[in-house]
């Protein structure tokens, strides 16, 4: 061989000419510190974000009676028992011409998205650990997959609002038109709430049991079954602090045409919101990287 | 090879782990919490493991290598880190292509969900886009055999067919770069079979394909380039054969465990008497932890005494997989005169013509007084000695029925 390679022209026998290194279509090594949050990938991941959120609405009324149903039975049967404590033994007043029951029937929806976004984004990576574990993707994707599937039962409930506000006499304004922001809102507090608990919860599973009772208490701390028309002084002030009192504020105002909320309240709901999803967002991102290794 | 048709270049490639190895063994949350509060300053003694050590090796497009080595050697690691499922300590991996890791077969299935809706879900999973699985369905379903079963949940399927569904969907993914690990050791041996034939056509459809066995005959097969792994490092890269050989070369050395993992030993045991080394041999005292039905199985076993003892007894189990003891065998005492701190004693535990049935098992090894009340020195799998595993010429065609077939007497009238 080495014989004929000298009358062989060099240039046949090389490949072609020295080439640039071809590009990596990924380098694996150790990160450390804030990750961008790679939005291309977790699009090429979308049809993996529908997935998830599709098995969960199949498992969830799997070997269930009533079925779908539950979705606006939920949202009634915790209305209608709010209404009758703070509407009729507590005595707290309503707005005027709204029925206490709408009243509370529009807060609790507006709740429901929150907390179901929030205990289930903040549940997602420790009950798919066996997931996490053996394949990857984006792990973004199941916590986000979590919002489609509540969003999916609050719409439902919002659907039921309809015949309730036609029986009721009541009757949104244009209002209704900045609905979706309140939606925006409420998801990205959730999600960026959701996201740091999910990756807390990978290391310490207290926040399991941490966060059932958070939540009912900032239920509480909320005017989700009251106004705080009422209140005044430091107390509102306090109130003003909670984000999702503004949220809720604009909830209603879209949906039931009650007053006009202040526009301070709002904007400071607003940016809060976005804070803490931004936060979220990325300090999952930060943490993700040690995830299989601990979950 | 030229710089263009490389695959996977890994450079330099280290991954540990820390172990926090004082934490004793709370039954309740309140005795921590006590605990807590007793040494509130104590620090957790942390090890730090080395699961790879600078590995490095390139692969070509279109090559088919074999990962082999022993349990705990790192070879899940090493994918687990190719498949982006944890990340690198140090050194790093480029990857020129997709990929597609399989790690376990059917990640991701969900019993209430049907076979159907498990296909598009795992598919997904894996990487595949929602068309991609919708061109491919009637594949995965042929390869599959389950038809009749699609809008059955697979909490209904046996087992049988459970992992065909699930290797099926695995088999018709198209990355670039494919990452197998064990797959191959599940179902009956006619799929086994069928399995491995696609694996051949995925090889040859000039994919890239890394493969992790511990059936040798399919590494044979598959593979044109062997990678042994062995503590963390990758010590033997060629041939298949070659490969195979040294990785036999090494199974048949005897485990030398005087350091092996004694902190974790010693969590569990009090360690008056511990092992040195620990030895499978065959009928003609050659080391090795493989055998075949029929053979002899031999334990040369060495212990060290740290303090006296009286009644020295020992416990020697050998277990499926799954951990489920199958054949236990207690001496006690070994000895009626006491065994005094310094000395070294060694014995032999031999099972005449085993009976065990083709597979993996686990061994566990106990050095303890003769009742067993006290435990001085356990070996067993949680400090990785071998697995034994016994293999078999014939074809057993009740090879799935137990581990263990006895010797019987069947009276015909």
């Amino acid at each position: 061989m080495s014989q004929l390679s000298i009358e062989t022209p060099a240039v046949e026998k090389r490949s072609p000419a020295p080439q640039a290194e071809p590009k990596p279509y990924k380098i694996l090594k150790q990160r450390s510190g804030w990750q961008a949050l790679n939005v291309r990938e977790l699009w090429q991941f979308r049809d993996l974000l529908v997935m998830f959120a599709q098995r969960d609405l199949r498992l969830r009324y799997k070997q269930t009676i009533l079925g779908v149903a539950w979705v606006v039975l939920q949202p009634l049967i915790s209305a209608a028992i709010l209404a009758f404590v703070f509407g009729r033994v507590a005595k707290l007043p309503g707005p005027a011409n709204v029925p206490y029951f709408v009243f509370t029937y529009v807060g609790m929806i507006a709740w429901t998205l929150f907390s179901t976004t929030l205990t289930k984004s903040s549940g997602s990576l420790v009950g798919n650990a066996n997931l996490v574990t053996k394949v990857y993707f984006p792990r973004l994707v199941l916590p986000l997959s979590t919002v489609l599937s509540s969003l999916l039962d609050f719409g439902v409930a919002l659907l039921m609002l309809v015949p309730i506000e036609l029986m009721n006499h009541v009757k949104p304004g244009a209002s209704l038109l900045l609905l979706p922001i309140w939606v925006g809102l409420v998801l990205m507090l959730a999600t960026g709430i959701g996201l740091h608990a999910a990756s807390l919860m990978v290391s310490y599973r207290d926040i399991q049991h941490i966060l059932p009772v958070a939540t009912m208490f900032l239920m509480f701390a909320s005017p989700v079954a009251y106004t705080i028309s009422g209140i005044s002084g430091k107390t509102k002030l306090l109130y003003t602090l909670n984000p999702i009192t503004g949220i809720l504020e604009g909830f209603r105002w879209s949906l039931l045409n009650t007053g006009t909320p202040q526009a301070g309240v709002l904007a400071y709901s607003a940016i809060f919101s976005f804070i803490v999803f931004v936060w979220g967002a990325y300090s999952f991102r930060r943490m993700e990287r040690k995830f299989a290794d601990v979950i | 090879m030229s710089s263009n048709d490389i695959a996977i270049s890994i450079r330099a490639l280290s991954k540990s782990y820390t172990i926090t190895s004082n934490v004793e063994r709370h039954i309740t949350m309140a005795e921590a919490l006590l605990d807590r509060a007793k040494n509130p300053f104590r620090r957790l003694e942390t090890e730090t493991f080395w699961a790879l050590t600078e590995v490095a090796f390139d692969v070509a497009q279109g090559e088919v290598v074999g990962i082999i080595g022993r349990n705990g050697a790192g070879k899940s690691t090493l994918l687990k880190v190719l498949s982006q499922i944890t990340e690198p300590t140090a050194g790093e991996v480029r990857l020129y292509g997709r990929v597609g890791s399989l790690l376990e077969v059917g990640t991701g299935f969900h019993p209430e969900l049907t076979g159907r809706e498990n296909i598009y879900m795992n598919g997904a999973i894996l990487g595949m886009s929602r068309r991609e699985i919708h061109r491919q369905f009637d594949q995965i379903v042929d390869f599959a055999e389950v038809v009749t079963f699609l809008d059955t949940p697979v909490k209904r399927y046996s087992s049988g067919m459970y992992v065909r569904l699930a290797f099926a969907i695995a088999a018709h993914l198209n990355p670039e770069i494919l990452i197998v690990d064990e797959v191959l050791a599940v179902g009956d041996a006619a799929f086994q079979a069928k399995c491995l034939g696609k694996m051949e056509d995925v090889a040859k459809s000039g994919r890239t394909v890394l493969f992790v066995s511990h059936n040798m005959d399919a590494v044979r097969r598959l593979c044109t380039r062997g990678i042994v792994i062995e503590g963390g490092r990758a010590i033997y890269d060629g041939p298949t054969q070659e490969a195979l050989r040294s990785y036999f070369d090494m199974t048949r050395r005897p485990t030398t465990i005087t350091s092996v993992g004694l902190k974790n030993r010693l969590n569990r045991t009090s360690g008056a008497v511990r092992f040195t080394q620990v030895t499978a041999q065959d009928a003609l005292g050659q080391p090795t932890w493989d055998f075949r039905s029929g053979d002899s199985i031999r334990f040369a076993l060495t212990f060290e005494a740290h303090e006296d003892v009286r009644n020295l007894g020992i416990y020697v189990s050998i277990s499926s997989l799954r951990s489920k003891e199958i054949i236990t065998t207690i001496s006690e005492p070994l000895t009626d005169s006491p065994v005094q701190a310094g000395e070294t004693h060694s014995c032999i535990v031999e099972l005449p013509h085993n009976t065990l049935r083709p597979g993996d098992y686990s061994l566990y090894f106990l050095l303890g007084s003769a009742n067993l009340q006290t435990e001085y020195d356990v070996v067993d799998e949680n400090i990785n000695i071998p697995i034994l595993s016994v293999t078999s010429e014939e074809t057993d065609p009740y090879k799935t029925r137990g581990y263990c077939s006895m010797a019987t007497d069947i009276t015909f009238n």
